[in-house]
This record gives C-alpha cells, structure tokens and sequence, in this order.
C-alpha cells in the first residue's frame, strides 16, 4: 500500500486531529462541571485567597472508583489533561508525518518542539 | 456558586465573541475581567485563561485549515522558539509579585490596543526579498490565490523573528495569553510571510505554546476546574460564534470600541497593581 502524504494533507488531519480532541475535552470538561455544580452550587464561591489547587486526578475517592458525582473535579481534571495533550498529539503526529515525507531537517525540528513539551509537562516546576 | 459559575461563563462568552470578532483573541479581556469584574486571584485567572486559549487555537483550527493558508512548517520551526519561551515565562510567573504581574498584564493590554486600533489602517508590507535560508530552512511555501493560483512566498529576517517569537511565548507562558498579536506582528512585520499566513499559522502555534506552560501551571495549582471549567467552555462557544459571524459582521467600528475597551482595562490593571490590589 502506498501512503502519500504532503504537508497539505498532513495539515488537514491535524485540523480533523485537533477538533476531534477539543470536542471530547470540552464533553468532559461540560459533565464534570455539571456534577460539580450538583453537589456544589449552593456553597459561597472562594477564588479571592489563593491556595494552590492540587491538580491530581487519583484525589477524592478517585475517578476510576466510586459514583461520577463524587468525582466531578477528577472529570473536569481528565477533560483539561485531554486538552493539552490535543496540540501535543498535534506534534507527535508532525513527528511522524515527517519522517514519512523522509524530511530529516524537520523530523528533528518537531522532535524538538515534542521534547518541550515532554519535559515541561512531566519535570518542570 | 451556580450563580457565579453562570456569570463567568456569560463574561467568558462574550470575551470570546469579541476576542475572535476583533481578531485580539479572548485571553486579552479575560484576565481583567475575572481580576477586576470578579475579584478572582490572578494566578487563578492566569491559570484559566491558559486552558481556554489552548481550546480556542485547536477549535479554530479546523477551520482555518480548510482555507489551506497555514504552513505546518513555518509554524513547527517557530514553535521551536514560542515553547521555549513559553517555558521561561512560567518560570518567572512564580518569581513575579502578583502586583508586578497585574502591571505587566495593564501593559499588554495597552500595547494591544494600540495595534488593534492602528491594524485598522491597512499597511504595506513589501513581500520578501530573495533571502536563501528561507529555502535551505524550507520555510518558503504559497497559497491559494482568489482565482485558485498558487501564490508563493518566502520568509525573511529569520534570526530577529524567532527571537521576537521567544518573546512571544515568554508573554505567553507569564501572562497565561496566546500572545497572538505579538505573533502575527513577528511573521507579518518581520518575517514579512503574507498576512493570511500569519494569521492563520499563528491560530497553531498558540495551542502547542500554551501546552508549553500548561504543565507548570497545573503542578503550581494554577488551575482550579471549578473556574476553569466555565472559563473554558464559555470563551471556547464565544469563540465558535464568533468566527461564525465573522463573515457577515462589519467590524472596524467593533475593533475600535474594543480597541479602548481593552485601553481602559489596561490603565485599570496598571493602578490596581501599584496600589497593590492584585
């Protein structure tokens, strides 16, 4: 089989790849949002006094364990970790679309671009 | 909390209906508007205005991408630049004093206004010179013309617009902005690529840039979902509408009251930040 693929091509799947990520995060984000606001609408709001919001999808009793609505922030939580991994697939795809095109000089340049971002989101703080 | 949760995502709505209408982008007027409207932290707002510009950048690109304006390669190579930056810049957000941040913030917002208010008059930029990197970097690339020609291009003075593009993602990764504007400015003015091009490469590059900075956010606990969560979906349908009416809207009048608008907002920033409100 033959797999042709020039940067116009590659383009378009990464305009498919994008929206097909931003639609199922936003999905996410809106049903966690509305469970987090069944069981939470009524109490006063606290953004004023900053306290550092632990960013961890395993708090609670988890999301993978127990009723949805009891886990409403752990799915807002998943909702936004599929966001930024939507442009980050975005330049693993370039990646690999590259090196199909055999074009080294950019191969490298988004191999740098991912190891960015691959560093920023696992080590950096 | 019901009542504030829908009260943001109108704000955020409307902040993203102007920002794709006016072409400054929703995290501009975002920022102020949850700092000064709903007196929410500014490490908060930073936090939530950077995940609602990623969602911005990957829900328009769909649609840009149909026009086939953007160039993946332009884009990949001074993403080199924006991610690095954008690095740098969350760095210095913790260093920042809230205060100096709400200063800067004031700042940009200003500078931002200027450009919008002066982008109304239409400026020629002469097309690039023969430059050779621009082809050994493969950087050159064309676009489709009204009557479907090819139009090509190359791109110039490369070393000063990926320096400009570092700057970019610094503001970026500080700010919790796309810094759009600054982008375009580097490619269009700089680089003197086609301004489609620019637009349109630029609606990429803020996505990957913004991931960037999004990790160090999160482990900072800059981004709580509970404000997140409205701030994204409401600036992400804003944005949608927006691009939408887009079309069929004249907006040089919009672009001017805006233009103060975001001018006002920046001097408000500016002294809750020296009286230190922030």
């Amino acid at each position: 089989m033959r797999f042709l693929l020039d940067d116009e091509r590659m383009e378009r799947a990464m305009g498919v790849l994008l929206r097909f990520g931003v639609v199922l995060a936003s999905t996410a984000v809106l049903a966690g949002l509305l469970f987090y606001l069944q069981d939470h609408g009524g109490k006063p709001v606290q953004f004023h006094d900053f306290k550092a919001y632990n960013f961890d999808l395993r708090h609670g009793s988890g999301l993978f364990s127990g009723s949805p609505r009891g886990n409403a922030a752990a799915i807002i939580e998943l909702g936004i970790i599929l966001l930024i991994a939507t442009p980050v697939a975005r330049v693993v795809f370039a990646v690999v679309a590259f090196a199909m095109e055999r074009d080294r000089l950019y191969t490298a340049i988004s191999l740098a671009v991912l190891a960015v971002l691959v560093y920023s989101l696992l080590h950096a703080s | 909390m019901l009542t504030f949760t829908l009260l943001v995502f109108s704000g955020s709505f409307a902040a993203g209906l102007l920002g794709a209408l006016t072409g400054l982008g929703g995290g501009v007027v975002l920022v102020p508007l949850l700092t000064l409207g709903f007196h929410v932290d500014i490490r908060y707002a930073i936090g939530a205005s950077l995940i609602s510009v990623i969602a911005t950048s990957s829900g328009a690109a769909a649609a840009y991408v149909r026009e086939g304006f953007s160039s993946v390669r332009i884009g990949m190579f001074l993403e080199v630049a924006t991610t690095l930056g954008a690095l740098l810049g969350a760095f210095l957000a913790a260093k920042v004093p809230t205060r100096e941040l709400a200063i800067l913030f004031g700042l940009v917002l200003i500078y931002s206004a200027w450009l919008s208010w002066r982008s109304n008059k239409l400026m020629h930029v002469d097309p690039a010179i023969d430059n050779p990197s621009s082809d050994k970097l493969r950087l050159s690339g064309s676009y489709p013309g009204r009557g479907g020609e090819h139009i090509h291009y190359k791109v110039d003075r490369i070393p000063q617009g990926f320096a400009m593009m570092f700057g970019a993602g610094t503001l970026s990764g500080l700010l919790g902005i796309g810094s759009g504007a600054v982008k375009v400015l580097a490619m269009d003015r700089i680089m003197r690529i086609p301004f489609k091009v620019s637009t349109t490469t630029s609606n990429f590059m803020i996505g990957v840039t913004a991931a960037a900075s999004a990790g160090i956010y999160l482990r900072r606990g800059y981004v709580d979902p509970a404000l997140a969560a409205p701030v994204m979906l409401g600036v992400l349908s804003g944005a949608v509408i927006g691009a939408k009416l887009l079309a069929r809207t004249k907006v040089s009048v919009l672009r001017t009251v805006f233009a103060f608008v975001v001018f006002a907002l920046g001097i408000e920033m500016i002294v809750n930040g020296s009286l230190g409100r922030m």
